[in-house]
């Protein structure tokens, strides 16, 4: 049993430093994580964060809240029509 | 409609989402492609064990990777905009989409990020066998996971395994495997990833001309455009079966798009696939117009696309639009009856609901499901609103096929003067080579515009039109955002390409 643990601490200490080995050789790599690095920041910490609000997250806090108003949604040119509207 | 630049606020969203989805479709479609012929350069590497073989694989390896960091996550962006832009919609479809798009996420998190440390960090540090795998693994991953995404994209044109709940306002999934073997979804799956592995090979050619037009890395890209030119030479022939099939499931569950692609207004038995036309722009749905100022036509192949059969009906846009009872079309205007009345009993249904009145929710609900299947047409106004852009349809589907047809006699002509030892010498040849990219890249743009165009006025066929899809915003809070990513994409395919040049200028290095 120590030994098929002491097996599996080894492959994972293997497995472990081939990533970092890797990480450290590589020389375009660092420039493609900084590319990778610098749009995961624009995406999520400008564009998501200040732009991109989830709109029926933000505008109701219950799934009931918001099966009502897509619904609203959809039976808006019925209520526009009877009411004299335009419809959708 | 955007043909009339009418840009409201579902215009500019989806302009938008046009604009996101045709940037993520320059990455897309090179990682599908190149990763499959990596491979093959692999194998003959680890085959030979030639030292060329293995600069040339790890040349092309570099450029993939450069791709794929330019272009990971820009598909993210896809799922904001949903959030933001169309959130009705998005509300409307979570439950179809939640398990194909979760698959999607696992697949390209497992599959590519263990095998693709694996393919980049494994040079002489694990087997040759198990590296050869890894770069196996990273095309199969990559692809694999590109049929969730393809699967979701083939639902909304063809929405099968679904059933409307009209107390959560949701499409249900109440078959997986009709979801996951939608026809439209395999020959969307074997046409894309086909026609992937074609700009792949058209990209390889680019450079590799470039090369030998320089005079520099000769040997290494003649090499190159040996395999390349036979891997797009056989994909080429694929896109053209599965475009055929594609074409065919058009015909089968959107006849509107096929009848726009081939600006078909009256419908025909033996109809003529249009060779070469120009549309008339004049010409409006119900009037004696013809729909094309000229046209060469090949007799009756349009419905052997359509049919499989040469003499068979193939409906025009008018036979959809007003019906054709002869033919036994149902036309829009009878559906639009019928969808007005699923939205009159959906809207009962609620009221009755609210009010605890059962009797009253259960008629209303009846009532409702003998028309749902009609719904998105009860948000048209007349039956000519289901007829998509014409104009812009025609003439992308020609664009399309015109350079599929292109292709695959330039990967003969590249293959019969590689096999000559003349090559070199053929410098139009070569000259021609390096826009191949390009050609490509508008190939497929154009395939997206036929099928997203071509689908209109609906996000979900039938079910759903895109004016109802989208979220209640103004006009500039989506023309915002529209030209930040606009910034954003200008800037980041200034960073690719000039990341890109670099390697190529530098070519493949000696180990």
């Amino acid at each position: 049993m120590e030994q098929v643990l002491q097996k599996q601490s080894n492959a994972a200490i293997r497995v472990f430093r081939f990533y970092v080995e890797g990480f450290r050789r590589m020389t375009l790599g660092r420039t493609l994580w900084k590319v990778i690095v610098i749009k995961l920041i624009i995406m999520f910490g400008v564009l998501k964060l200040f732009f991109f609000h989830d709109f029926l997250g933000t505008k109701f806090s219950t799934d009931e809240q918001r099966a009502n108003y897509v619904l609203s949604e959809l039976t808006r040119p019925v209520q526009n029509y009877t009411q004299g509207g335009e419809g959708e | 409609m955007i043909e009339n630049f009418d840009l409201t606020m579902v215009n500019w969203a989806r302009a938008q989402f046009a604009l996101t989805a045709l940037y993520h479709w320059i990455f897309v479609p090179l990682t599908l492609g190149i990763t499959w012929i990596i491979a093959f350069y692999h194998t003959i590497y680890v085959k030979t064990g030639s030292r060329e073989w293995k600069n040339l694989t790890k040349f092309w390896m570099k450029l993939f990777g450069i791709n794929f960091a330019i272009g990971v996550a820009t598909g993210i962006i896809l799922e904001f905009e949903f959030g933001t832009n169309w959130s009705n919609y998005s509300w409307m479809v979570g439950d179809v989409f939640g398990a194909p798009l979760a698959i999607e996420g696992i697949f390209a998190f497992f599959l590519e990020a263990t095998f693709f440390a694996v393919m980049f960090f494994g040079w002489n540090r694990v087997s040759k066998r198990f590296h050869l795998f890894s770069t196996w693994m990273v095309a199969v991953g990559s692809n694999m996971s590109a049929i969730w995404i393809l699967i979701a994209n083939a639902w909304m044109q063809n929405p099968v395994g679904q059933a409307f709940n009209p107390d959560t306002a949701r499409f249900e999934m109440k078959n997986f495997s009709e979801v996951v073997f939608n026809p439209i979804a395999v020959s969307k799956f074997t046409h894309t990833t086909s026609a992937s592995m074609l700009f792949a090979a058209l990209f390889i050619l680019s450079i590799s001309s470039f090369y030998l037009l320089k005079g520099r890395h000769i040997k290494m890209a003649r090499r190159s455009i040996l395999v390349a030119a036979v891997f797009g030479l056989l994909a080429s022939i694929f896109v053209g079966f599965t475009g055929d099939e594609a074409a065919y499931e058009v015909a089968q569950h959107q006849p509107m798009k096929l009848a726009a692609v081939e600006a078909l207004y009256k419908g025909e038995n033996n109809a003529g696939i249009v060779a070469l036309g120009m549309v008339n722009t004049d010409k409006k749905v119900g009037d004696d117009q013809d729909g094309l100022s000229f046209a060469i036509r090949v007799p009756g192949l349009l419905s052997l696309l359509a049919n499989r059969s040469l003499g068979s009906f193939v409906p025009g846009i008018e036979d959809l639009v007003y019906g054709n009872p002869q033919q036994g079309i149902v036309g829009a205007t009878e559906k639009i009856a019928k969808g007005k009345v699923a939205l009159a009993e959906l809207d009962k249904y609620k009221k009755a609901n609210s009010a605890g009145d059962t009797v009253a929710a259960a008629a209303a609900l009846s009532l409702f499901d003998q028309n749902k299947g009609y719904l998105g047409y009860g948000f048209l106004e007349k039956p000519e609103d289901a007829v998509p852009p014409v104009a812009m349809s025609f003439t992308s589907f020609r664009i399309m096929v015109g350079l599929g047809t292109l292709f695959p006699l330039v990967f003969l002509a590249f293959l019969y003067f590689s096999f000559k030892g003349t090559l070199q010498q053929q410098r139009w040849l070569l000259g021609g080579g390096t826009i191949l990219f390009f050609l490509g890249l508008i190939a497929h743009w154009a395939g997206w515009i036929v099928a997203e165009v071509g689908r209109q006025p609906w996000a979900i066929q039938g079910l759903l039109p895109v004016t109802v899809a989208r979220s209640n915003l103004t006009t500039g809070t989506v023309q915002t955002t529209f030209f930040m990513f606009l910034i954003l994409f200008t800037v980041l395919l200034i960073a690719e390409i000039s990341i890109m040049l670099k390697q190529i200028s530098i070519g493949p290095v000696e180990s």
